[in-house]
């Protein structure tokens, strides 16, 4: 309960300060929306001159993007923990937050959130419908269901890894620049991973798994049976990678000896 | 001159500062082009050619594409939007050199270091790996060479127009990721340019962005030859012409109207 109450605390308080400097924040909202599109048209493009890739059509791809955009929304909307290092390792505000008596994990999700990003999931939503019906899908009674229990999966492996590279700059403070080739590796996910070699395939399934997030869930909305497996793996894998991200992040705090100064 | 060499120098032994920073690089830009080598090699499936380009030329275009961009792109729009809010931008003003020529020396460090160290290693080891075409004339390396050069002018003058906006509109974060994006989409950087629709294509021409990736990726990979070879760079040419006007007049204004906050 007190979780929750200092959550919508939080979000109070942002929406005040964001209100503040509004047309920054549509501007924002705005470059959000572009890069959005400029994927978007390169899907467009290429489907110009193809007619399928790997037997997967330009709608079906389509909607595997627009369903991305959902847990890819939720996760840049609460996981904005991309400089971890040097906000909180390297100027010591971590010993700040380790004085509060919430979950530090938790306490830097509150502080770091980036609530206009949920705007994506608006797109994400309005692209798969927009594909879907082009594609004559049928919704069933379960699909919204699943499609929630799918994108908090989705969220859940997103959070993991990025919760796990954060955690290395307890161990090392050597300055990393991996955040951004994660960013990079994780629009793979998107495409269909049966266009790549066996082990990309494999890193993307069991090591960084950024399939779960696009192209293995949207499969099953997709009617492609042959993947439904995989599909139903999405939360297991998520509550998996989360809950170790969350165990390695314990140990870290453990062993954290503070900047000092 | 001697002082803008210096910036030059600076700049490139500041970036040999962070190691792990150069070798991560090298890792993105290679399993960044590995993956487009398979998304385009799903693309052409059956297909001997799209568009005049064959799927190996195809690859070549992807890998230079990214490597020329280690060497034109650069911050210096984030840079200066940061020193113009702290209001460090008055000390830089009042020192003996060109603000402006300062920062595109920087720039340029930032992409001679970028070019020896990432760009160089990184196509051996993508050469390695993937199948790709490199030209043994030696007249499209010397085309090559003076068509990134032409990338990084054009580049480093709308970074500058860019940079300069803060002072007009003092947060401008969203602007300067909006300006990226459409690069990385109007260059010719994700596809050639030559794949968009015709209308998209008329629309581009009017634009200088196609000099920054497309004109120098078609160079490498023999998709321009002889006099078109010769016609891009002219184009690239002008547009560094064309861009010193706006960046200049936005220049001046912004000066005359600097407001310092503290200090």
């Amino acid at each position: 309960m007190f979780y929750i109450s200092m959550f919508f605390q939080y979000v109070a308080q942002y929406m005040k300060t964001r209100l503040e400097y509004r047309a920054d924040l549509i501007v924002e909202i705005f470059s959000d929306l572009l890069f959005q599109a400029v994927n978007l048209i390169f899907i467009l493009v290429v489907f110009d001159h193809t007619e399928f890739l790997n037997g997967w059509s330009r709608d079906e791809i389509i909607f595997i993007y627009g369903f991305f955009l959902v847990p890819y929304a939720l996760f840049s909307s609460f996981f904005n923990i991309w400089d971890f290092n040097e906000r909180y390792i390297v100027k010591g505000e971590l010993d700040r937050i380790l004085t509060r008596p919430i979950h530090s994990l938790f306490q830097i999700i509150l502080e770091r959130m980036e609530l206009e990003s949920l705007f994506g999931a608006m797109t994400g939503l309005a692209v798969m419908f927009y594909a879907g019906s082009r594609l004559g899908l049928d919704v069933s009674w379960s699909d919204p269901f699943l499609f929630v229990l799918f994108v908090m999966g989705g969220v859940l492996v997103y959070a993991g890894i990025f919760v796990m590279i954060a955690c290395i700059s307890f161990w090392a403070d050597a300055r990393t620049s991996i955040m951004p080739m994660m960013y990079n590796i994780g629009n793979y996910g998107r495409y269909p991973v049966d266009i790549y070699n066996k082990a990309i395939r494999f890193v993307l399934t069991w090591i960084l798994p950024f399939a779960f997030v696009g192209v293995y869930p949207a499969a099953y909305f997709l009617g492609r049976d042959e993947w439904y497996g995989y599909s139903f793996l999405t939360p297991v894998i998520g509550l998996v990678f989360f809950g170790l991200s969350v165990f390695i992040w314990n140990e870290g705090v453990k062993r954290y000896r503070g900047a000092g100064n | 001159m001697d002082k803008y060499i210096e910036m030059i120098r600076i700049r490139f032994l500041m970036m040999l500062a962070y190691r792990t920073n150069y070798y991560t690089g090298i890792l993105i830009y290679s399993i960044n082009i590995g993956a487009y080598y398979f998304l385009w090699n799903a693309i052409y499936g059956e297909k001997s050619e799209i568009e005049g380009l064959s799927a190996i030329q195809m690859t070549t275009y992807v890998a230079v594409a990214w490597m020329a961009r280690a060497f034109y792109f650069n911050n210096i729009d984030r840079e200066m939007a940061t020193e113009i809010k702290e209001g460090k931008v008055a000390v830089e003003l009042i020192r003996p050199y060109s603000y402006l020529g300062m920062k595109t020396m920087q720039g340029l460090g930032e992409g001679i270091f970028r070019l020896f160290f990432f760009s160089v290693p990184g196509m051996v080891i993508v050469a390695l790996i993937f199948p790709m075409e490199f030209s043994a004339d030696a007249m499209t390396w010397a085309l090559f060479a003076i068509s990134i050069v032409l990338s990084f002018l054009i580049n480093t003058q709308l970074n500058l127009l860019t940079g300069i906006t803060t002072f007009f509109l003092y947060n401008n974060t969203g602007l300067i990721r909006a300006k990226r994006v459409l690069i990385d989409l109007f260059s010719g950087l994700l596809l050639p340019i030559s794949f968009f629709p015709g209308w998209a294509q008329e629309i581009m021409g009017f634009l200088p962005f196609q000099g920054i990736s497309y004109i120098p990726s078609m160079i490498f990979t023999n998709g321009f030859t002889g006099s078109e070879a010769v016609e891009g760079l002219m184009l690239q040419g002008a547009w560094v012409l064309i861009l010193v006007v706006p960046t200049q007049i936005l220049w001046v204004i912004a000066k005359k109207q600097l407001i310092i906050q503290g200090g």
